[in-house]
């Protein structure tokens, strides 16, 4: 088919669209939305590649997750405050200069490579969960499992950070109730 | 699904080197230009996001599922990354006030 090209220039476009937008928008709320347009187009180039586990757990984790995450964060605090002082114009044209001149380092040493594409990936199945579960589990077991612990960690830690003074205040009545 | 991506035609490697490239570069720009601790945030998101996408990218045209695993395993710490970014942020907000970035020099000196 002809056109699988044009969905991935369209879902590019609208990725870069929306990573642009990001950096443009001026509310964080805004700049929030922008990311997750960009989140569903990188969803959408999954399953151009035939990643179909990694497009569904993309979205659930990014744009269901992550999304849901940073929108409490600046709607229960009300963050959604312009921002006050945006950085000198000096200081963002080097800041666009130096991404540019990255970018373009970057480019020019993948031009300098040949890749030979081995494989199509349209034909071949590694992307389904089935062969990603048989992978996951018998060759990258104790990884999964050491995963576990890495996010039961970050969840005490982030609840621990969240109400760090209520706890230590706790803590510190307690000490005069039995001490004082 | 299936039936989608049978029709699905080969695109070069190369497009999504630098697409990813492309994008990799926005989320450097936004940290750079940014004072708001939540879009740096945001923009470290899209970072991750472009090495995600070149990883999935490599392994399924060179026929490894070890890449997508790794894929997999990025956006576990991703997650973890994310939740606690947004606490030490609202701890942020909380003693200062303010979100922008430059108010944070204690330790800088």
């Amino acid at each position: 088919m002809i056109f699988t090209k044009y969905i991935f220039y369209f879902l590019s476009t609208l990725a870069i669209y929306g990573a642009i937008m990001v950096l443009m928008s001026r509310k964080p709320i805004h700049s929030l939305l922008y990311l997750t347009l960009t989140f569903f187009a990188i969803a959408g180039l999954y399953i151009l590649l035939n990643a179909q586990f990694l497009a569904v757990v993309h979205i659930i984790v990014y744009a269901g997750a992550i999304m849901v995450l940073f929108l409490f964060t600046v709607m229960l605090l009300n963050l959604n405050k312009e921002e006050r002082s945006p950085k000198q114009g000096w200081v963002k044209i080097l800041a666009v200069l130096t991404g540019g001149m990255l970018m373009i380092v970057l480019a020019g040493i993948f031009r300098s490579y040949d890749l030979t594409v081995a494989v199509d990936p349209s034909s071949t199945q590694i992307g389904l969960v089935k062969n990603l579960g048989k992978v996951l589990y018998n060759e990258y077991l104790l990884p999964f499992e050491l995963a576990s612990i890495l996010f039961l960690t970050a969840m005490v830690g982030a609840v621990l950070l969240a109400k760090k003074e209520q706890i230590l205040h706790n803590l510190n009545t307690d000490k005069t109730e039995k001490y004082g | 699904m299936q039936t989608i991506t049978q029709n699905i035609q080969v695109i070069p490697l190369n497009y999504y080197l630098y697409f990813c490239t492309a994008l990799f570069c926005i989320g450097v720009i936004g940290v750079l230009i940014k004072r708001n601790a939540l879009v740096i945030l945001m923009s470290i998101e899209l970072m991750i996001n472009s090495i995600n996408l070149l990883l999935a990218a490599f392994s399924a045209y060179s026929n490894d599922p070890s890449g997508q695993i790794f894929v997999f395993f990025i956006m576990v710490v991703a997650a973890a990354e994310v939740a606690i970014g947004l606490a030490i942020i609202v701890v942020i907000f909380r003693s200062t006030n303010s979100l922008d970035i430059d108010v944070l020099n204690k330790l800088r000196w």
